[in-house]
């Protein structure tokens, strides 16, 4: 069983300069009261990878605005002008990567594996620098794993053993990353007893799961 | 007399085969969906994570975790599935998409499309147009002829290319022009449109045979 960690609690276990993965896609499925507390510690120098970075109002968009994140592996910024102010004038390091390849890194990186190797991107910047290797006549890039210090998840529902489910849309990055990070803290709407969740309706187990953020006041 | 984004949409729903896995891109390509007929039976991903992607919501009715690629809310069609980001690039990248319906700045002779930045001024990130264009099994690509009155059509891409992938087809409110491994072929001229308009608004050689008809809008 895991134990209901408060917002503040959980922000407090996550260093400064800490590499944090971030589920979310424009904000839905991102752990938002996760991400608000980390704000209102202000912990700073932080590496974020996320699919994207929202708006500067929302979701990891906020720890952008307030100067937190002094760098980012992300596949689209186009919704978050400051981002792309920031990374012009060179204020804040961005890595811009296709997303199927993002979710790929990561996912190499959760499921032990030393890289992907992959048709996107070639003949475009992403390939400086990066290692061509050819498989039976085709050429591919060698896309390095992605692993993270802490995954911030968001789902729909948790049962007291961690066990996650998602809902629709919500999915998206959240059940690759939690195989991805040393620690892994999880932010469910519903937090329901063990036995709840059928075991075929289990998308992420909790044996992955470090942490529950707690639905109510704990 | 219809405008040009709605010449380029129901132009291109034309392309659109019955029992497809259909991915559009946001913005102008969006709109192809509602010249889709609906008992063709085609599904539409959207690369958040839904295949089956239907309209918005009713008003008052939207929910949360069922957004678009461009995070605003879309409801799901019977039969619909909701999938985590590695599926949803699984089947981007390995060739199960059977059509993507990308946007343009620039398309070249070659038939190379750049539409993910502008060095300096706008950098939204590639979000899933590469994956796209590198794996889908159909390119078409939905744009405006021109930009300002510039051509988009040019000999060569001055901007990053997305893919070094030829795209397949590229419907404008002009014409419909095929790349193939001589260069751009003009298929169709748009409503009215006569073929010296279209070459004086395109930088890049066309191949112009004979009798080029106008093309058929539903």
């Amino acid at each position: 069983m895991k134990a209901a960690l408060r917002p503040e609690a959980a922000a407090e276990m996550i260093p400064e300069n800490a590499v944090l993965l971030v589920g979310g896609f424009m904000g839905t499925g991102s752990p938002h009261r996760l991400i608000e507390a980390i704000r209102l510690r202000g912990t700073r120098g932080l590496t974020v990878i996320c699919n994207d970075l929202c708006t500067p109002e929302k979701g990891v968009g906020k720890l952008v605005a307030s100067g937190q994140v002094s760098r980012a592996i992300v596949s689209h910024i186009g919704l978050n002008p400051l981002a792309q102010k920031k990374m012009i004038a060179g204020d804040m390091e961005i890595e811009l990567v296709p997303q199927g390849t993002l979710v790929e890194r990561i996912r190499a990186a959760g499921y032990g594996l030393g890289g992907v190797l992959t048709a996107t991107g070639l003949g475009t910047p992403v390939e400086d620098g990066k290692q061509i290797v050819e498989v039976d006549g085709k050429r591919f890039l060698l896309e390095r794993p992605i692993h993270g210090d802490f995954a911030l998840l968001a789902c729909h529902h948790a049962d007291y053993a961690g066990n996650l489910g998602y809902l629709l849309t919500a999915h998206n990055f959240n059940p690759i990353m939690a195989l991805a990070a040393t620690t892994v803290i999880a932010e469910a709407e519903h937090i329901v007893p063990v036995g709840m969740i059928p075991p075929d309706a289990v998308k992420t187990p909790g044996v992955l799961v470090d942490h529950l953020l707690g639905t109510g006041p704990c | 007399m219809l405008d040009a984004k709605e010449i380029i949409a129901r132009r291109v729903a034309r392309e659109i085969r019955p029992g497809t896995l259909v991915n559009l891109g946001i913005g102008l390509p969006s709109f192809v969906a509602n010249h889709v007929p609906e008992e063709i039976g085609v599904f539409f991903q959207a690369e958040n994570g839904v295949i089956g992607l239907g309209a918005r919501p009713p008003e008052g009715m939207a929910e949360p975790s069922l957004t678009d690629a461009g995070g605003g809310f879309v409801t799901a069609v019977p039969g619909a599935a909701s999938i985590d980001s590695a599926m949803s690039f699984g089947l981007i990248r390995g060739g199960h998409l059977d059509m993507t319906v990308l946007g343009g700045l620039q398309v070249d002779e070659k038939g190379h499309l750049a539409n993910w930045m502008v060095p300096g001024k706008m950098v939204p990130g590639m979000g899933g147009a590469m994956d796209l264009v590198a794996g889908a099994r159909s390119v078409v690509v939905a744009m405006l002829h021109t930009a300002k009155g510039e051509p988009k059509i040019l000999p060569e891409c001055t901007l990053p290319l997305t893919a070094e992938r030829r795209v397949d087809l590229i419907v404008t409110e002009l014409a419909v022009i095929r790349p193939t491994d001589a260069g751009l072929e003009l298929l169709e001229r748009g409503p009215e449109v006569s073929v010296e308009q279209i070459l004086a608004a395109t930088a890049a050689r066309l191949i112009v045979k004979d009798d080029i008809p106008e093309m058929q809008l539903d």
